[in-house]
């Protein structure tokens, strides 16, 4: 709650609205203790003062009454009106929203076919109808309003519910013995609550001046008393000769509403936890790079990465997601980046073509070289031009990664057209021959499928098609196949093993899978927490691993064909990578760790092809270089 | 002794595309009828790829979902109102994703109360000496209890998870795809812990993953499901080393293993049948090498193959 | 695509039904009976009694309803005692001005809308975004009908460049030319708000789309960015604004009733509202469900946009 508070105190356009809209309601609340003349009182001698008038601050109407005393009742009306008719619709349909949304099936249906129907309306045709048969008056305008908005408020909430009611802890509450009741009353309303918060803040504006707008129809409230849309609508007849009477509740009205959504917007933003995340920021074209230390090129092997730092910048905190990693794809080479969730290892992947989002993401130091020049510093256009020609990507789940709403044809055809000037028909025909490269049967008719047509394994070879348009010198694969079944991953890596045999492609290939490492990389690197602590070979390195770390996680991954057994775990978390200790990141779960591996951070020590990074090693690299 | 959970041919059918009166336009078959004895004190896993049913069994025998035929009996009781507050007591689930599987707005006190309150009815100091008995169990700390779930890891998470389903003392747990959200060094402690409690007391598990090798390392036996049906089941020892069935040939032939060499265990395009259009006969003869017309024509029943193990085959594979 | 229509305006039939029954069941809420509002207060309870038969309105409800609706459909939608001529005729004739002035705010707002949306995501925190969002909450703080006076006020009284009210000028109007000088201020008034709603549903669309995966692997492929914000992520985020064009088309139908008032516009709404102020029940009832019916029938439009749009929907 404080923190909504300081959140919402933070947004100063909300603050504003906050302040503006607390006045006019303050005015509001006290208006019948202020020395104001009676507002109903007229005085035909007087009328149409002008504002600033002896006695009359903003002057006086068509029947001589005083407009600011006129104005404050009928702000007070208006204020109470609207709020009234949010808060009737808010409750009610919310409720209609949470049991269609909670029961589903039949009730569900039934309940949002009348929704449907009621919103089969314009909303002012059921609202003059509710009104025509009530008669006017300003009790029936605010019941119309309510009403007309009750399906709104159904349907948002109803789409709300759906999606927490399929959500495991409601599943969960039912196991615990909660009934129905119990269920929607303490696991659901607590969080359906901030979005019914969200509605009302942001709809009671709307609903002032939808009753506003009845009374200015001569539909609300009825002379002699007036709200501000009644004032309005007695005050257009002399609009051109008296401008100063429509002005003034206008203008009111205006106010309200403008601080009413100014506040509104506010609530929502601080109750909305994907604004929080900056999960609703627009990502960059390509990362930002704010570099300290660049290193010189011009690198080896077809891409070089050096002491790369990335890094995200989330309000004060700073998650460092990579540290100094440095890596060199040697030519037809298959390098593996193995690590667990948050090790960096995807992070480290997407830097090297600027495709980390960003904002947060942020690039601070490092270079990546391919060609000789420097990925990093390269300006967008170059950058562009490379991407998927020179260096391609291949990424995790297929049917996230192509576009729901394009043909699978016309996506390969864009990955050629944008590097290449050919003729569409020429586009067509090599997206058919990409699609039977990598083995998709029926190419010809499969080209015109949607994504959503497609098995997740077609999907991911349609993927590999992509990345393979241009023929690019790397291919960058992040986790390809991970989001798949067991057998459909089984395909996918003989066909990049094949494919990469075929055309001498160089692959980084992230996982966190030793098994898919063991089978296709010629070379792994292992990293933790944002930092390599060990490569080499493939094979010795899984052999015999160096680093405590790697040791210990190969013996916590289960193998098939060793029967039931007791599996070794490492004790603890990987660290936070926005308080990573000083030393070693690993030294607080190791077991071989002394006092001098928590205080002072030790660089990678290479010897041969192998690497290490840890000063009690598992394996001494450099004699078995040696004896070798 | 008596099973501590059988089940005689359930089976679950899903309506689509249900008109607001009327029959349903199709109905698809999620799991074909099934039939299983899990003893007490044994651990079964249950593999299969996605979408082979194996989550829809687990929600039947936890009363979450109603089977559309057969019967569920735990401990001799047979349980066929799906009723979770009744299932509650004697069988309980473990959730895929542990922080989905928490109320976001309660705090894990309140949570683990939750079964405590409305299954058993204590009092406000027997919850609290149960909880403190129960989060010892799982290693928590105490001071946990008054946070929120965002503040856990996804370790810590499914700790809580798991403590919740104890605190209704069942007999079995329900573990769906317990570590499968989880890193591999987190995976191992909390499969050790499984274990541990299951020593402590003296539960019955059903372990549904599509981790073989995960499965592999802590169950007894194995069930293999494909396409909604159990198509192989016998001691995890021998299924995925001696696999009668050619389906959980490929799987096995399929997982990454270290030390061996890639390569494709199929060379056809491979795609799951259509569910809304199921095939007649055996639903894997499709992918089959061994598929004869007889497959193509006749469903295989489970059949005994050797002493424990059993397979859905025509032509099974040599042991 | 053909057979998707058809399906759509066969599930339209039990809607307009609904709506027929939802009017017939509001109006029959009235206290009193039409033809004492019709007579007036001094008429003798004979004349209020032949009346009421002749009205059929001695029936009991379903049966007046199913006449109702059985002469509605035959075209036949009551005669108006206020103007003293058919329904219908009234109906169709005030119609067409609203059709002009809805039709040409509703493209005004869906163009301008989705623009400043697009805009406004592409340049997110940058000047243009702030300067078009506070445009645009003032644009849906401001009440139509003080905003149409306003303008009036300026455009018309003070700078003299547009007429003050109405459809045509009185003496020599009747012109293409002469409709659209008349059309510009209520058009623009009405648009306002509509255009304010779009603008921010298409910068949050917008937002979360570009977040998505797929923007992602356009660029990775060396997209232009121009092309990643006007194609991938426009056309993913249609998907959320074609509904919300179909709510807001609702929208300003609702406001051309205010805008009509403000500027004598001889449109459906202003004939409602006097019908109203008159207790014509009949005039009411035929033209809520004249315009609901119109309605249903551009949000089918609707859904068949988004299934072109969309291939995920099944057609």
């Amino acid at each position: 709650m404080i923190a909504f508070l300081k959140l919402l105190a933070r947004n100063r356009m909300a603050a504003a609205g906050g302040i503006v809209l607390s006045f006019v309601v303050a005015l509001a609340v006290v208006t019948p203790l202020l020395p104001l003349q009676p507002p109903d009182v007229t005085n035909t001698a007087n009328r149409f003062l002008p504002p600033f008038s002896e006695g009359h601050l903003l002057g006086t109407d068509h029947l001589g009454r005083d407009l600011l005393s006129r104005l404050m009742w009928g702000t007070r009306l208006s204020l109470a009106v609207g709020a009234a008719a949010a808060i009737i619709a808010a409750v009610i349909g919310s409720a209609i929203g949470i049991v269609a949304g909670y029961f589903g099936g039949r009730t569900d249906n039934i309940i949002m076919r009348i929704v449907d129907m009621l919103m089969a309306f314009p909303y002012i045709l059921l609202a003059l109808a509710i009104v025509a048969a009530l008669g006017p008056g300003l009790m029936n305008a605010l019941i119309a309003v309510a009403a007309v908005n009750i399906p709104f408020f159904a349907r948002n909430i109803r789409g709300v519910t759906v999606g927490l009611a399929g959500r495991e802890f409601i599943d969960a509450a039912k196991l615990a013995g909660m009934g129905h009741g119990r269920i929607l009353a303490q696991e659901l309303l607590p969080n359906v609550v901030p979005v019914i918060v969200i509605a009302m803040s942001t709809t009671i504006g709307w609903m002032i001046l939808e009753t506003a707008g009845l009374s200015f129809l001569g539909l609300g409230s009825q002379p002699p008393q007036a709200d501000l849309g009644s004032m309005l609508g007695e005050a257009r007849s002399a609009l051109i000769t008296n401008p100063h009477t429509s002005v003034v509740p206008g203008l009111m009205i205006f106010v309200i509403v403008m601080s009413i959504n100014l506040f509104g917007d506010g609530v929502r933003d601080a109750l909305d936890p994907r604004l929080r995340s900056g999960a609703l920021t627009r990502p960059r074209p390509a990362t930002i790079v704010d570099r300290d230390n660049v290193p010189d090129g011009p690198g080896d092997g077809v891409l070089d990465i050096r002491a790369l730092e990335t890094q995200f910048h989330v309000g004060p905190r700073v998650y460092r997601a990579v540290n100094e990693v440095s890596l060199a794809v040697q030519p037809g080479e298959c390098l593996g980046v193995i690590g667990e969730s948050g090790s960096g290892k995807s992070v480290t992947a997407l830097s090297v073509m600027g495709l980390v989002a960003s904002p947060p993401g942020v690039i601070t130091g490092g270079a990546v070289f391919h060609d000789g020049h420097d990925l990093i510093g390269a300006p967008y256009r170059d950058l562009r031009r490379l991407r998927g020609d020179k260096v391609a990507y291949i990424f995790q789940d297929p049917l996230a990664t192509l576009h729901p709403l394009y043909r699978v044809g016309d996506q390969l055809a864009e990955a050629i057209l944008v590097h290449h000037r050919v003729g569409k028909a020429e586009a067509r025909a090599r997206a058919v021959a990409l699609l039977k490269s990598v083995r998709i049967p029926n190419a010809e008719r499969r080209i015109d499928a949607y994504p959503h047509e497609l098995s997740g394994g077609m999907r991911q070879r349609v993927g590999i098609a992509m990345a393979l348009a241009n023929d690019p010198e790397v291919i960058i694969a992040d986790e390809p196949t991970t989001a798949l079944d067991v057998t459909v991953q089984a395909q996918i890596l003989a066909l990049l093993d094949d494919l990469r045999r075929e055309r001498g492609l160089s692959i980084l290939f992230i996982t966190h899978d030793f098994g898919v490492v063991a089978q296709l990389c010629d070379r792994v690197a292992v990293m933790y927490a944002g930092r390599i602590v060990e490569e080499g070979p493939t094979a010795e390195v899984l052999a015999a691993p160096a680093h405590p770390y790697t040791k210990r996680l190969i013996a916590c991954v289960p193998e098939l064909g060793q029967g039931r057994r007791e599996l070794a775990a490492i004790p603890g978390l990987p660290p936070a990578v926005d308080r990573l200790p000083a030393g070693c990141h690993f030294a607080p779960r190791c077991d071989k760790a002394r006092e001098i591996c928590g205080q002072e951070p030790l660089p990678l020590a290479r010897s041969g092809a192998r690497a290490v990074r840890c000063r009690f090693p598992e394996e001494d690299i450099a004699s078995q270089e040696d004896t070798a | 002794m008596t099973a501590a959970l059988r089940l005689e041919r359930i089976s679950k059918t899903f309506p689509v595309g249900k008109p607001l009166i009327g029959a349903p336009r199709a109905l698809v078959r999620a799991v074909r009828p099934v039939t299983l004895e899990v003893e007490t004190g044994e651990t079964l896993g249950v593999v299969g790829e996605s979408g082979c049913g194996k989550s829809t069994l687990a929600r039947m025998l936890v009363g979450l979902e109603p089977p559309s035929t057969g019967a569920i009996e735990i401990e001799g009781q047979q349980f066929d109102n799906a009723d979770p507050a009744a299932f509650g007591r004697m069988i309980q689930y473990v959730f895929q994703d542990p922080i989905s599987s928490l109320n976001p707005r309660k705090t894990v006190r309140q949570i683990i109360e939750t079964p405590l309150r409305r299954l058993y009815g204590m009092n406000r100091a027997d919850r609290a000496a149960r909880i403190s008995e129960i989060f010892d169990s799982v290693n928590l700390r105490e001071e946990f209890l008054d946070r929120y779930p965002h503040e856990f890891s996804g370790g810590q998470a499914q700790r809580i998870g798991i403590a919740r389903a104890l605190a209704a003392a069942p007999r079995i747990l329900v573990l769906d795809e317990p570590v499968s959200a989880l890193d591999v060094s987190v995976q191992a402690q909390v499969l050790n812990l499984l274990a541990r409690l299951k020593a402590e007391f003296g539960l019955t598990y059903l372990f549904i993953s599509h981790d073989l090798a995960v499965v592999e390392a802590v169950s007894d036996r194995v069930a293999v499901m494909y396409f909604g049906a159990v198509v192989e089941i016998g001691s995890a020892k021998r299924i995925f080393n001696a696999p009668r069935h050619p389906y959980t040939r490929l799987l096995a032939d399929s997982a990454p293993v270290v030390g061996r060499p890639l390569r494709a265990p199929e060379g056809k395009d491979t795609e799951l049948p259509d569910p809304l259009n199921p095939p007649t006969g055996c639903a894997f003869a499709a992918r089959c090498p061994r598929a004869s017309d007889l497959c193509r024509r006749v469903e295989p029943e489970l059949k005994p193959m050797e002493e424990d193990q059993l397979a859905a085959c025509h032509h099974p594979l040599d042991p | 695509m053909g057979g998707y229509i058809l399906k759509r305006l066969v599930s339209a039939i039990p809607v307009l039904l609904g709506i027929t029954v939802i009017v017939f069941l509001i109006m029959s809420l009235i206290p009193g009976d039409p033809a004492t509002a019709i007579l007036g207060s001094y008429a003798t309870p004979e004349n209020v009694e032949k009346l009421n038969r002749d009205l059929g309105l001695d029936k009991p409800l379903v049966q007046r309803y199913f006449i109702w609706l059985g002469n509605m459909l035959q075209g036949d939608f009551g005669r108006s005692f206020s103007l003293n001529r058919p329904v219908l005729d009234e109906i169709l004739e005030r119609f067409n001005a609203t059709l002009i002035l809805a039709g040409t705010s509703f493209v005004l707002c869906a163009f301008m809308g989705i623009l400043a949306g697009v805009i406004s995501a592409a340049r997110q925190y940058g000047l243009a975004d702030k300067a078009i969002t506070f445009t645009v909450l003032i644009g849906i703080s401001v009440p139509s009908f003080f905003l149409g006076m306003m303008m009036i006020l300026l455009f018309a009284v003070n700078l003299r460049w547009l007429p003050v009210s109405g459809m045509y000028a009185i003496y020599g109007g009747g012109d293409l030319p002469d409709l659209i000088r008349h059309l510009i201020m209520p058009a623009l008034a009405l648009s306002v708000v509509a255009t304010g709603v779009i603008a921010r549903l298409s910068r949050s669309a917008m937002l979360e789309v570009l977040r998505q995966d797929f923007i992602r692997t356009a660029r990775a492929k060396g997209v232009q960015e121009r092309r990643v914000i006007w194609a991938h992520a426009l056309r993913a985020a249609m998907v959320s604004i074609i509904p919300v064009l179909g709510i807001q088309a609702g929208f300003v139908l609702s406001g051309s009733v205010y805008i009509e008032i403000v500027f004598q516009w001889p449109g459906i709404g202003r004939m409602l509202v006097d019908a109203i102020l008159k207790r014509d029940i009949l005039l009411v009832q035929g033209g809520v469900v004249f315009v609901a019916a119109c309605y249903v029938f551009f949000n089918i439009m609707v859904d068949v946009a988004q299934s072109l749009l969309d291939p995920r929907i099944k057609t």
